[in-house]
């Protein structure tokens, strides 16, 4: 179901993500999540923002485990455990923050 | 966790494109690098030139993976053993070969080679050692 941002439309695959990677902006986020009833706040932005870089650099989405070491490295490590990552993503970082971000679904994620 | 940890060995003989297989074993890699086993690739025949630096697809149409394998030292995939002999028949070296590296935590995030290039025979005893081997 296709998804609409400031007046423009964003295909989407039947679990939501969005179908090419290089339409994503912004506002795509922030839509996404109003439909989880989400608020994003500079932390979810820190974490889309490192998503969107590592598929940059990498060419996938990294597994949840990695995502969690490289975030306590970047931002500190009081942040780089899960409990912390969950509480921003509640349906699961890799899937909903990889969601936002614009990226496939994780490899190896079910 | 698995109480018994496996040496896995992912063997890859194949050129990156034109078949799914490279592609497919690195998916692998990465999905099976969750379940804490003792993980090798080895890459021997065609496969080296899935390692090569300067990768464009752009003719064939296909996704290019290769920046992909630089991702393997976060998900703890330490050992990547290139057979010379492969490389050498097809005129290549080390310094056409991706410098893949993983970072060592307990040194203070030092970042070590991964790629090591073995001999034929070496890569024989390798293969032996190990308890699982995926051939791709």
């Amino acid at each position: 179901m296709p998804i609409e941002v400031n007046g423009k439309s964003f295909d989407t695959d039947e679990e939501g993500y969005l179908a090419n990677i290089n339409d994503w902006e912004p506002g795509v986020a922030e839509v996404m999540a109003k439909e989880d009833d989400l608020e994003l706040s500079d932390e979810h932005w820190d974490i889309i923002n490192y998503l969107r870089e590592y598929y940059e650099e990498y060419q996938i989405a990294p597994a949840v485990r990695v995502l969690t070491k490289a975030v306590g490295k970047k931002f500190g490590k009081d942040k780089g455990n899960s409990k912390y990552l969950y509480g921003l993503f509640p349906y699961g970082p890799a899937k909903q923050a990889c969601r936002y971000a614009g990226l496939p679904k994780p490899t190896g994620c079910v | 966790m698995s109480e018994t940890i496996k040496q896995f060995l992912y063997l890859n003989r194949k050129a990156p494109y034109g078949t799914i297989y490279a592609w497919e074993s690195l998916e692998v890699v990465l999905i099976g690098a969750a379940f804490d086993q003792d993980v090798s690739l080895a890459f021997v025949d065609d496969g080296v030139y899935q390692l090569t630096k300067g990768q464009d697809t752009a003719g064939i149409g296909m996704k290019n993976f290769s920046p992909t394998y630089a991702a393997l030292g976060d998900y703890e995939v330490k050992k990547i053993f290139v057979e010379r002999e492969s490389l050498e028949e097809r005129g290549l070296s080390l310094d056409d070969l991706q410098h893949l590296v993983w970072e060592d935590e307990d040194d203070d995030y030092a970042e070590k080679d991964s790629i090591k290039l073995v001999s034929r025979e070496e890569m024989t005893a390798i293969m032996d050692d190990a308890d699982v081997v995926f051939s791709f």
